[in-house]
């Protein structure tokens, strides 16, 4: 079996520019997966199926993730002009102090195709794709021509995430019905006001149980009824 | 009505008393036909008490018949999505009278362990009456069987007249139970406020 | 020459098979919904079909009537509560979603599980293979229109082992009983023994099975050259299991992956020749025989020790940041986990690989040609499970 590196190097012989990154994987499993870019894609799928070498002609899973946007609190050294008073004289200084600066790294949605070789008999190869972000550029090429096993999932990924595959032969709902306008699986789905409270109920539920029945009064005026 | 005492000193002799209530709803409880209509996990055990080591044939269930025209007891057995639940209420809408409900397990009562889901339905007793619950996730073949059994004695004591009789002997009782329409985030309605009464909490 | 090679040759003769018609240009088409209530389709599942007169010409699969959001509650809840849950997926065969589960945790953390452990979840994971396997051929002979006996044969068998299965882990069919690093409670030499005596009746018991039912003429007919699927197409589409093992592709996880400890059992991988519906269903009443052996052997070097690893943490675990994929050959298929740790207590991302639904993949491939009667058969063949299917 050949490492990530190795299979990284075969790719980038075979499909020049085809900009792909090692992502490592901490955990003890060290399955540690390749980040492709989503322009040459599926030129990388095809060579990674048709190669006699790797051969990973099975394609058994695809999943989608969701990584919405983080706030990140970096310490920064940041070196500014004071004016100080020395010996009566106002003088300017410079001073080094640390600060925690906050930014928003933007959030994406990622597709991860766990490839297998039925002929070699290894795996799992990790291919990871990331789309630009998650409102609305959300394309990412369909790799369905080159494994069809990614057609059903895909078309749910697109159910339940949103992103929108290109060049899938089919993409429609799989999971939900036609007229369902979101995307559940998202990190920041609000689900429908439908719970029914029990009478016990504590933490978070009590506080869902209290938020829809004012609602509901609001709604009609009473304190009975849905 | 005769003293049950006297009724089996009668039948002692060879004299059989009776009312046509129980000749009635004799016959109706001991020939009730269940739809097969098996959702998820409970419908294996559904599945199991047909079969021969819990036999429920031998309680009048003798077949299953996949058509809701041909079907007396319609066992929800299994969670019910929102998507399926349409569905659901088209079929207990084509059963023709006297028809009988069995939500079987946790996830037909209310939802189940999937509670918290945003396609469960949390209970199909949202939508149409039901007569029994069986609690359980699955229930024992036997808890159906016992379920079964209750509602046989439900059936034995439905009076022919007067409140509490059978919904085919009443002309304003509601025969056909509005469909639900899947909508953009839910279904609409969300429930059927003539069936399902929302509980009142007092908190 | 295969098994299945050899009870072919006893096909009757003179037995006529209307060709594949071609599509009448002229003619309409009709577009009828089957299921979602169905008697024959397993559980809550669409086909739309388009029919030229009785010839299948499109098949639509559509599901979802059963999607209960498993992965989005996995989200909220901590990695062992996850545990009851995976039970309900495919639910007939709850014990080995949870050893699929525990795996791929196992994998995530860095586990190691003890020797009784290892063989305790081979017994329990074969015991629920053969019962599947006699449960999916009575049900593909229920839908072949032999109404309920092949099927009460097969439960019969299966009511022996979900006895056994209730009096270990309390119940029979949401067992919930493997652990991260084990299993939950240590089994006693009483019901190593009850275990041993079901296991022994069951070569009889599957020989009569195969004797009524693989020379029928009727069952022969009706499944032989029904439904066919070529390798390529397979593997492409991610087929796996005995649907794949029946179109002559060799690829069994117990023998790929090494997982547990399948390197100590001396078993054979059954393959089909032909890739039809009566080779998928011979191949799972000989994956039956082989599991006996496994059984046989299991539960003669089980040896003792604790099942359950004491510095496993199962309450409060919280793995590193990383992510796993463990995989297992589920009497299904191949059944996977996903998991995405960020470190909390609860997985980030938790993703089931299901075996069924990529098996319905090529389910359109299969019945284009062939009648609705047929559909039926087809689709019982690849034997899927719709808890499985829209988790």
């Amino acid at each position: 079996m050949k490492t990530i590196e190795e299979i990284k190097a075969a790719i980038e012989a075979a499909v020049p520019g085809a900009g792909v990154e090692v992502v490592p994987n901490p955990s003890p499993s060290a399955q540690h997966s390749l980040r492709l870019s989503p322009e040459r894609a599926v030129e990388v799928a095809r060579f990674l199926r048709d190669d006699a070498e790797l051969a990973l002609d099975f394609l058994s899973n695809v999943t989608g993730v969701d990584w919405p946007d983080r706030e990140v609190a970096e310490k920064v050294k940041v070196t500014r002009t004071v004016t100080k008073i020395v010996e009566g004289v106002e003088q300017a200084a410079e001073e080094t102090a640390e600060e925690t600066q906050k930014r928003v790294e933007p959030g994406y949605l990622e597709v991860v195709y766990h490839l297998f070789s039925v002929e070699k008999k290894y795996g799992p190869v990790v291919l990871r794709m990331r789309t630009v972000n998650r409102t609305d550029k959300v394309e990412l090429p369909s790799l369905t021509p080159v494994w069809r096993s990614a057609e059903f999932q895909e078309r749910e990924i697109y159910d339940l995430f949103g992103v929108f595959f290109t060049g899938h032969p089919d993409l429609r709902r799989i999971l939900m019905w036609e007229g369902f306008q979101d995307h559940p699986m998202l990190r920041d789905y609000v689900e429908p006001d439908d719970f029914e409270y029990e009478p016990t109920a504590h933490d978070e539920v009590l506080a869902r149980a209290q938020a829809h029945e004012a609602a509901v009064a609001g709604r009609e005026g009473t304190g009975v009824g849905q | 009505m005769v003293d049950e005492a006297l009724k089996i000193e009668m039948g002692k002799q060879g004299i059989v008393v009776t009312s046509l209530q129980e000749l009635y709803n004799w016959g109706r409880r001991g020939s009730v036909w269940p739809m097969n209509f098996g959702l998820a996990c409970c419908a294996i055990e559904m599945i199991a008490t047909t079969m021969a080591r819990y036999d429920m044939a031998r309680f009048g269930a003798e077949v299953f018949r996949p058509s809701p025209r041909q079907a007396d007891l319609l066992i929800v057995s299994g969670t019910v999505t929102k998507k399926m639940a349409p569905q659901v209420v088209r079929l207990y809408n084509q059963m023709p009278e006297p028809r009988y409900v069995i939500a079987m397990g946790a996830c037909a009562i209310s939802g189940g362990p999937f509670k918290q889901g945003y396609n469960v339905l949390k209970g199909i007793d949202r939508y149409i009456p039901v007569d029994v619950h069986i609690p359980g996730c699955p229930p024992r073949p036997e808890a159906l069987l016992e379920a079964f059994i209750t509602l046989q004695k439900k059936i034995d004591a439905q009076p022919l007249t007067g409140e509490g009789r059978p919904r085919f002997l009443d002309a304003a009782a509601q025969g056909e139970f509005p469909v639900p329409v899947p909508g953009e985030h839910d279904l609409e309605p969300a429930s059927n406020k003539g069936v399902w009464p929302v509980p009142v909490v007092i908190r | 020459m295969t098994v299945s090679g050899a009870i072919r040759k006893m096909k009757p003769e003179g037995w006529n098979r209307p060709p594949l018609v071609k599509l009448d240009s002229e003619g309409e088409l009709l577009e009828i919904a089957m299921g979602p209530h169905h008697p024959s389709t397993h559980g809550v599942f669409r086909m739309n079909l388009t029919l030229d007169g009785e010839r299948v010409v499109g098949l639509k699969p559509e599901f979802g009537y059963l999607h209960r959001n498993h992965e989005k509650i996995a989200e909220s809840i901590s990695y062992l509560a996850c545990m009851p849950y995976t039970d309900r997926l495919d639910y007939i065969c709850s014990l080995t979603n949870n050893w699929a589960y525990a795996l791929a945790v196992e994998k995530l953390v860095g586990l190691e599980v003890p020797e009784r452990a290892e063989y305790l979840r081979v017994i329990l994971g074969e015991l629920t293979r053969v019962q599947n396997h006699l449960g999916a051929t009575g049900f593909l002979i229920q839908d072949m229109g032999a109404s309920g006996t092949p099927l009460m044969y097969a439960f019969k068998e299966r009511e022996k082992i979900l006895d056994l299965f209730e009096s270990l882990t309390g119940s029979r069919m949401m067992c919930n009983y493997m652990r991260f690093g084990g299993c939950r409670v240590d089994a006693s030499s009483a019901w190593l023994d009850a275990a041993r005596k079901v296991v022994a009746g069951l070569p009889s018991f599957v020989g009569e099975f195969e004797s009524l039912l693989c020379t029928n003429e009727i069952l022969m007919a009706r499944t032989q050259e029904m439904g066919i699927l070529r390798r390529e197409l397979a593997v492409n589409a991610g087929v796996t299991g005995p649907l794949l093992r029946a179109s002559g592709i060799n690829y069994d996880l117990r023998k790929v992956d090494h997982y547990g400890i399948y390197d100590r059992f001396d078993f054979r991988v059954p393959l089909g020749e032909h890739g039809d519906v009566y080779d998928r269903m011979m191949v799972r009443l000989l994956e039956v025989r082989e599991s006996i052996k496994i059984l046989e052997a299991a539960l003669k070097d089980i040896p003792g020790g604790p099942v359950m690893d004491s510095k496993a943490k199962n309450r409060g675990l919280r793995p590193k940041p990383g992510e796993a994929y463990g995989r297992i050959e589920a009497p299904k298929g191949e059944l996977g986990f996903y998991l995405i740790s960020d470190g909390g207590p609860n997985p980030y991302r938790y993703r089931v690989r299901p075996p069924s639904l990529i098996n319905l993949t090529i389910l359109e491939d299969m019945c284009l040609g062939h009648s609705v009667a047929d559909v039926v058969l087809i689709f019982g063949s690849v034997d899927i499970v719709l808890g499985e299917v829209d988790r």
